[in-house]
């Protein structure tokens, strides 16, 4: 079994959780192990280890680690699992760390049970219950890539997939039919241009997939205001419970807190941060630098009692602004205040939460419908077309011969093959005849 | 008189020739039944041998210690390697060939072979031991027994010739058909389909205006085919060229609806790759003129192939329309042009050995397992002749996967992936096209014929000579290092980052030469320039060498995983109806085979494997 990729997944059900298990299995799991946590723990028994960054050595989380050297595992690979926190911020900075460790990937779907099988590690009745749930998981996956999302990010894919075909039929035409005087003698830029191009829309892809992760989990709010203006209590009210340090003393949020709710069928992520304030406080400063990040990248701000300018942050997303502790107002100034808020709200008595929660619904329908543009959603989606660029990216090497920049784009085919279609040997030779004359 | 024999192989042609002589190589007692001697070897179609994929199975097949390198290297009138100024593994050998000094050579080589015996005649029926080849019947009633059988039926096989309105039964123009072996075929239950080729008229060489055209000229230093061949002997020529025009084009145009193809009798597919005249001119509008190779079919021969007009259009349009063109303005042709239609067998019907699944002992190669050329055709004559013999001789059957070779590659696409116009070889259709070059395929495949036992004891010796030398050269190019600054006093330009460098990573820089090295080390300069060029391709692709070989060992795994061939897909939930009906039909022997069906995805494969390995715990 040399030569074998080692795959990793989470293993654990949908985030957040308590716990999240990261399981990996191949010839590098004991050596990812090593690296990422300075030392093997004995075989079999769990340890509590630091998990490290590998660029910057920073700390991931403290896990329970375990290790089963194969075969006594459940591959009949070596394993190793990671028993890490479960918040979506440590399982995405694992899998990005693991998918940059040279020989790791993502794991297709039921791939640890084909490895099982193939090692002759499950049994009769085991297979029985797994078969059903790998044609569920196809099921879904296929779902997800074609009628998940509108008609056009298949077409956006097939529109990539027929250019790549184009690309490497010119270039397979010009290696395998040299001596055919209907194919020009050199490939021309053009075809090194549309790599170009693909290369560039991938991109943007990637960039989108931020999007798509939003939809994926959670329609992000973000709530902005001043220190003290009661942006935690807001969040506990709407989270029905404690979740946030909620103190009178201005500056409490010192980093960023983020709750999954869901508001009345929609999942929402409402991240309370930092007050906005000038301030000399190391630590504070920090926070509001993130608070910052948070803005630009939330789908909708709520932004707290601010008198001054309305759209103070610069946000893709939506504004509601909205006047906090109404219950500490007299009627009268009520009046003058609705006017210029979009929702008057208190946190203690209620008043308003039911007119802010609708609110919220209606940005965040429309957040919902607009996935157009999103192509890429999943984590293993993203493995993928990376890999698809780099490769394509290699092809354009000029100082290279012209059979190995080939291979670039066959490995880049293979790999983007995953997500916008397999492209089979046969595409390209229905490409080739129909634009060239071959043939003596 | 009836007779017996290990192995019986009907036809003459390349595939019939390379399947005889490698069945007599592993000791069977061999019967070669072909209509006449004199057209052993012939070549039916353009006189010409290798190309770009077709150059690579040549080499091969002579790795092997097959025939045909070694047959052209003594008959090719023109040798070019082409692609010679793109990279290595894209390189393919081709050469034209003397026919008559072929065929000369061929049936030389095919009477000097010792356990083998010519059978002139037709066979007419085979018969069965239940489903167990048994023996052939000869059209005059005599029964040749032999364990098995290996059909090259070529286009012979209810061969249809068109020449316009003309239908003339024949596998070759002259030569009749074998239409008994196609009954014999369905009544076994083998479902035949049709496919079609197409040749083009010859022309008299002494009536074209040569002096008016452009010429082709041989390679200065003809490169061989055979790694066995030192030097060629045979004097080298040029081909010329010419075009269609307008006029031409005008004629058949006009006559578009006289022309086999397009009147509607012709129901077999043809290669699109390989189009007449008739079908270049209707799809390609466009095109103003279309290029002709005129290639003389021999030193001493004045017949010419014109390469790029195959048609069907009946004799008065084709002598219309070839004289309009350039330099054949007063030609004189000798046989007219006409398409062939052939039965072939779907070839998803077969094993990796080429031994149909229904009938045990009997075995198909070349045209009629839905190939074309001569080369695809020789490539697969050589595994089933040595596959027909070893099956006899008790010894495991000679698989070749395709990450270790282009014989691989076209036998598994054919069991796995069927056939929809006639297959031929390029290189395209191998993933592993960096690492399987022709000019390792000696060191690829004969290692595999050595163990085997095919493989000459002079072809050995010269191959472990050749091998020590090679294997010596690369590791000298491994230990020699050098820092980054030694290697700049050098004239190496390197990052300067204090990592030693082996000459051998040196040269997989592209900005690095051959030359240079040589310059540096003399002692690279004893090895030979052949061998010095391995080196450089080596160390130039070795980084995909490197990932290559993960990938193939991932496919040699999935082909160890065993497919029962009694599986019926059906039973298995989750698999779409699609791929039901395409894994029931073809059977693949492996997962691996399994994987490469069209359509196929890993989640299907996980159920097909989740499935065996609950079917083999319960058996």
């Amino acid at each position: 079994m040399a030569q074998t990729d080692t795959i990793f997944a989470l293993s654990s059900g949908q985030p957040p959780a308590g716990l999240a298990v990261i399981r990996l299995s191949g010839p590098l799991s004991s050596k990812v192990l090593e690296k990422l946590c300075g030392s093997l723990t004995p075989h079999r028994q769990a340890g509590l280890r630091l998990i490290h960054d590998l660029e910057d050595g920073e700390i991931i989380d403290q896990a329970l680690t375990l290790w089963f050297p194969g075969p006594n595992s459940f591959t009949g690979e070596d394993c190793v699992e990671f028993h890490c926190h479960g918040g979506r911020a440590v399982i995405e900075k694992m899998l990005s760390v693991l998918s940059n460790i040279n020989g790791c990937r993502l794991a297709e779907p039921g791939e640890f049970t084909q490895r099982a099988f193939g090692n002759g590690k499950i049994d009769l009745l085991e297979v029985e219950g797994l078969s059903d749930l790998i044609s569920a998981d196809t099921e879904s996956q296929r779902k997800l890539a074609f009628n998940h999302f509108s008609g056009k990010v298949s077409s956006r894919f097939s529109d990539w997939r027929e250019r790549l075909i184009r690309v490497r039929a010119f270039i397979e035409a010009e290696l395998d039919f040299a001596d055919e005087e209907d194919v020009p003698g050199s490939i021309s830029d053009q075809v090194w241009l549309t790599v170009q191009t693909l290369i560039a829309e991938m991109e943007k892809g990637i960039e989108s997939s931020r999007r798509g992760e939003q939809i994926r989990r959670g329609y992000s709010i973000v709530l902005v205001g001043p220190p003290n203006s009661g942006k935690s209590s807001l969040l506990n009210c709407l989270a029905q419970r404690d979740v946030a340090i909620v103190t009178p003393i201005a500056g409490t949020t010192r980093d960023s807190i983020d709750v999954l709710l869901d508001l009345e069928g929609y999942s929402v992520r409402v991240t309370d941060t930092a007050g906005l304030r000038e301030t000399d406080d190391e630590i504070e400063k920090i926070g509001i630098g993130r608070t910052i990040d948070k803005i630009e990248e939330a789908d909708l701000l709520i932004v707290f009692n601010s008198d001054g300018p309305k759209t103070d942050y610069e946000s893709a997303g939506n504004t509601i602004n909205i006047w906090n502790k109404s219950d500490l107002l007299e009627d009268d100034e009520k009046d003058t205040i609705r006017a210029r808020y979009d929702v008057l709200v208190s946190a203690r008595s209620e008043e308003g939460i039911s007119d802010l929660i609708n609110l919220i619904k209606k940005c965040a329908s429309e957040g919902f419908s607009d996935t157009e543009d999103i192509l890429v959603t999943r984590q293993r989606h993203l493995g993928l077309l990376r890999e698809g660029i780099s490769s394509l990216r290699q092809s354009l090497d000029e100082s290279k011969d012209i059979e190995l920049r080939s291979e670039d784009l066959r490995l880049a085919s293979q790999a983007l093959g995953r997500i916008i279609g397999t492209i089979d040997i046969e595409d390209m030779y229905d490409k080739i005849f129909r634009e060239f004359c071959i043939g003596k | 008189m009836d007779q017996r024999f290990d192995v019986i192989v009907i036809g003459g042609g390349h595939a019939g020739c390379e399947a005889a002589a490698a069945s007599a190589r592993l000791g069977a007692k061999t019967a070669l039944i072909t209509h006449k001697f004199e057209s052993i070897g012939v070549m039916s179609c353009n006189p010409a041998i290798g190309g770009l994929g077709k150059g690579h199975l040549v080499r091969e097949i002579d790795a092997l210690d097959g025939l045909m390198g070694r047959i052209i290297d003594q008959s090719g009138i023109q040798f070019r390697m082409l692609n010679r100024r793109k990279g290595p593994a894209v390189r393919g050998p081709r050469a034209q060939a003397d026919r008559k000094l072929y065929r000369q050579a061929m049936q030389a080589e095919i009477s000097a072979i010792e356990n083998l015996t010519i059978i002139e005649g037709e066979a007419a029926d085979f018969d069965l031991d239940g489903n167990r080849f048994k023996s052939v019947t000869m059209a005059d009633g005599s029964i040749v027994e032999a364990g098995a059988v290996v059909l090259t039926t070529g286009t012979f096989l209810g061969g249809l010739i068109y020449i316009g309105d003309r239908k003339i039964p024949a596998g070759r123009l002259g030569e009749k058909p074998s239409n008994s072996l196609s009954t014999t075929l369905k009544r076994v239950g083998f479902s035949l389909g049709r496919l079609k080729t197409g040749t083009p008229a010859r022309l008299d060489g002494r009536t074209i205006k040569w002096d008016e055209l452009d010429s082709q000229p041989a390679d200065d230093e003809p490169v061989p085919f055979s790694f066995l061949t030192e030097e060629i002997k045979v004097p080298q020529i040029a081909c010329h060229i010419t075009h269609t025009n307008s006029k031409c084009h005008k004629i058949i145009e006009d006559n578009i609806g006289r022309s086999a193809m397009y009147s509607g009798q012709i129901d077999g597919i043809g290669p699109r790759y390989c189009p007449s005249i008739e079908d270049k001119i209707v799809r390609f509008k466009d095109r103003e003129k279309h290029q002709i190779f005129l290639e003389p079919e021999g030193l001493n021969d004045h017949t010419v192939y014109p390469n790029g007009i195959s048609t069907s259009l009946p004799e008065d349009v084709q002598d219309a329309f070839i004289r309009e063109i350039h330099g054949l303005e007063d030609v004189r042709i000798l046989q007219p042009g006409y398409a062939i239609e052939y039965d072939y067998i779907d070839p998803r019907e077969l094993k990796r050995t080429l031994e149909t699944k229904k009938v045990s002992g009997l075995f198909l190669a070349g045209q009629i397992n839905g190939t074309t050329g001569y080369e695809e055709a020789g490539a697969q004559g050589l595994i089933a002749g040595l596959n027909a013999a070893a099956m006899l001789s008790g010894l495991d059957p000679f698989v070749l996967s395709r990450t270790e070779g282009y014989i691989g590659v076209l036998v598994d696409d054919l069991i796995s992936r069927g056939v929809s116009e006639p297959y031929r070889m390029f290189t395209s259709r191998a993933e592993f096209r960096l690492s399987l070059r022709a000019d390792n395929a000696d060191q690829r495949l004969t290692p595999l014929g050595i163990r085997f036992g095919c493989v000459s004891s002079e072809r050995q010796q010269s191959f472990e000579k050749k091998f020590s030398q090679l294997d010596d050269l690369i590791a000298r190019a491994k230990e020699i290092e050098l820092t980054p600054s030694e290697a700049l006093k050098k004239g190496f330009a390197l990052n300067q980052d204090g990592v030693r460098r082996s000459v051998f990573t040196l040269l997989s820089y592209p900005t690095v030469q051959l030359s240079d090295v040589v310059k540096e080390w003399p002692e690279f300069g004893v090895y030979s320039s052949d061998m010095l060029e391995q080196l450089e391709t080596e160390a130039k692709y070795s980084v995909y060498l490197d990932r290559q070989k993960a990938d193939a060992s991932v496919i040699k795994r999935d082909e160890k995983l065993k497919l029962p061939d009694d599986l019926d897909y059906g039973e298995i939930n989750g698999l779409s109806n699609e791929l039901t009906e395409k894994l029931n039909i073809s059977k693949p022997e492996t997962l691996g085979h399994a994987s490469r069906i069209d359509g196929m995805t890993p989640a299907a494969l996980s159920l097909i494997l989740a499935y065996i390995r609950k079917n083999m715990k319960a058996a």
